[in-house]
């Protein structure tokens, strides 16, 4: 294991950012930390780095089964990358790169010509050779953040830790440089954990996701895993677009607003609340009632340019439903505006109150 | 673009302005209250310093500081501002640092202790001295025993200057800093680098102006205070008379060439302080600006 972090818990005065959390990240992984503002992702990154130190007498980190919980930041040869990318204003890109070889101790440090030329892949590597001679103030943001990747590579770290590299990055450079990294990351196969809260962005980069909440890790798993089976409500309700049809479970039936479905989980001798759980895309429209369990609905508004059709409906018992249909499937129906639908749930997630959930 | 339309843009540029600007006559009436205002107050006293140093001619000018008292009146002077200054620069650096980059116990104390010296009357600080080290003083009595004069001595007026210069360095890097924030000390020190080396290498190269501008502050204070250092100087002439001192006794003595012609040298360190300032208040402002930018979204190709 490349990062093991132990039962760590830390507070802020009265705020406990972390409860307990223990996490492992194999050699060569990249992971994503997800999770809502104040959820303890970004305190837990900078308590792996040392930037921050736990509560004492609570937990371990381990850095290639090495315990460093006592060991001071510049010692513990992370790579840290910062959202607003902190770099040092006053020097050139070059200097920026060969800051972590330049402070070393006289007879560890590289020779002049070999910081040269290490700063000089360095820059190949991000892409950016030109910018050798600028200053942090003329770049653009997706450049300083690569700059800053670079500088944090050059100490040769045996992790890299990135706290929401991408956010304040505008939408578009937010991607190319979410696919870049992911291709570097392919290249060096440097264990890596990015702190994000944009789910889109986990998804999309991270080998494996970390979905945090108050201070607590939620669920742990492959981007398909916590996508298609999420483990609480909280993570359904976080990890994209939902509908939410409160209402309860009854044996094996639940009743969930205008919806009534077979309860796949264990027989529940009493009523309880439960909430069913629908994606946009888990949800059909059709012109008329063909004997699957769903509800009758009015179309309210079609929004049709983009890949997938967005149809937003008003049941009868007055909730208000996203739809989301392929073009293929709307061209068919033919849908207009103030039509009378019924809607068909392929896979609804029920959660029963007190934890428990099922499909 | 060809030169008529520009003209016509130009014409339309002055028209338009009626609606974001006052009438004529109210803004000749501000700006030449303003002017008259600064003329009588600032501009007239200034000219009559010069004017009166230099009524006995070019010679008597020079001759008042050929004087022995004058001599020694400007050297103290520059040996409390040579004292005072470099102890504040590294107080207040260190002030600064602490109270902007970590969170202790006791902060908000400190900061409000860093302004005292504002806030307490010069006299009143001079005071202080004496009743601490004077004769007749808490510590006077060990001291006289010990043969350690402070009151009416160099040691008494390098402490008044310490103590009323003590916040201008401080209190310009303070906000400084707390706009830079401390994620790139966090950054050099993640990339190995140890606590001097930060200090050196990242902190002090994004705080030189503003460093700067709170040592010219310091400067101008130490070298032109007056209340504090007479109380407890004890206007011994030669011995401990600073220059400020030095023109009230010289001018108690009906020699106004002699008095103004020393008065003309603290105004142009005046005049020298302003171009330095406003210099390094321009620098200061991009430092500050720079370290504001940081909280903002920045722009994308």
């Amino acid at each position: 294991m490349s990062i093991e972090v132990h039962n760590i818990s830390k507070r802020f005065g009265t705020f406990e950012a972390l409860r307990d959390v223990s996490l492992e990240v194999g050699t060569g992984e990249l992971v994503a930390l997800l999770g809502p503002s104040g959820s303890g992702k970004t305190t837990l990154l900078r308590i792996i780095a040392g930037l921050d130190a736990p509560d004492t007498g609570t937990g371990q980190v381990r850095l290639h089964d090495e315990d460093v919980t006592g060991q001071q930041a510049g010692s513990r040869r992370v790579g840290f990358v910062f959202q607003h990318y902190a770099l040092f204003r006053h020097m050139t890109v070059f200097d920026n790169i060969a800051f972590g070889l330049r402070v070393r101790p006289r007879p560890l440090r590289p020779r002049r010509s070999e910081i040269r030329a290490r700063v000089y892949a360095l820059l190949k590597l991000v892409q950016l050779e030109w910018l050798a001679d600028r200053y942090p103030g003329q770049l653009s943001g997706g450049q300083r953040q690569r700059i800053a990747l670079a500088r944090a590579l050059a100490i040769e770290p045996k992790v890299l830790l990135l706290d929401e590299p991408f956010g304040a990055l505008d939408a578009r450079t937010r991607q190319e440089l979410r696919r870049w990294l992911r291709r570097l990351h392919s290249d060096l196969r440097v264990t890596s954990v990015l702190v994000t809260h944009d789910q889109e962005e986990a998804l999309e980069v991270a080998d494996r996701v970390v979905i945090m909440n108050a201070g607590r890790i939620e669920q742990m798993g492959t981007p398909e895993e916590v996508f298609h089976r999420p483990a609480s409500e909280f993570i359904m309700n976080f990890l994209g677009h939902v509908n939410i049809f409160h209402g309860r479970v009854e044996g094996k039936k639940a009743f969930l607003g205008p919806l009534e479905i077979e309860y796949g989980g264990e027989y529940q001798s009493t009523t309880r609340p439960a909430r069913g759980l629908v994606r946009p895309h888990q949800l059909d429209i059709e012109t008329h009632a063909n004997g699957k369990p769903g509800f009758r609905a009015t179309i309210r508004h079609i929004n049709a340019a983009g890949p997938r059709v967005k149809v937003d409906l008003a049941a009868d018992t007055g909730e208000a439903v996203h739809v989301e249909l392929s073009q293929e499937r709307y061209g068919v129906l033919r849908l207009a505006m103030g039509q009378v639908v019924h809607v068909v749930p392929r896979e609804v997630n029920v959660f029963v109150d007190e934890g428990q959930n099922s499909e | 673009m060809d030169p008529s339309t520009l003209l016509i843009a130009a014409r339309s540029v002055t028209r338009r302005p009626r609606a974001t600007t006052e009438p004529l006559y109210v803004r000749v009436l501000l700006i030449g209250v303003a002017m008259v205002f600064v003329g009588l107050f600032l501009v007239v006293p200034l000219t009559a310093v010069f004017a009166e140093a230099l009524s006995g001619g070019v010679a008597a000018y020079l001759e008042s500081f050929r004087d022995v008292d004058a001599k020694a009146a400007i050297r103290l002077t520059v040996l409390a501002a040579g004292i005072a200054i470099p102890l504040n620069l590294v107080f207040g650096v260190a002030a600064s640092w602490a109270i902007a980059k970590f969170e202790f116990v006791g902060k908000s104390l400190l900061t409000a202790l860093i302004d005292l010296p504002f806030a307490v009357s010069p006299v009143i600080s001079g005071l202080i001295y004496v009743l601490l080290f004077g004769l007749h003083g808490y510590l006077g009595p060990w001291l006289a025993a010990h043969d350690i004069q402070i009151v009416f001595a160099v040691p008494g007026i390098v402490l008044a200057t310490l103590f009323v210069t003590f916040p201008f360095v401080a209190r310009e890097l303070i906000p400084l800093m707390q706009a830079q924030g401390a994620e790139e000390e966090e950054a050099a020190i993640s990339l190995g680098a140890g606590g001097w080396q930060t200090f050196f290498r990242v902190t002090l190269p994004n705080i030189k102006w503003g460093l700067l501008y709170g040592v010219i502050l310091c400067n101008a204070r130490a070298m032109g205070e007056f209340g504090a250092v007479s109380v407890i100087s004890g206007h011994i002439r030669g011995l401990t008379n600073t220059v400020p001192l030095h023109v009230e006794i010289l001018y108690n003595e009906y020699n106004f060439v002699g008095a103004f012609a020393v008065a003309s040298l603290l105004t142009l360190l005046a005049l020298v302080t302003l171009v330095l300032k406003s210099l390094a208040e321009w620098r200061f402002r991009q430092e500050l600006r720079v370290g504001r930018e940081r909280e903002e979204c920045p722009h994308e190709y």
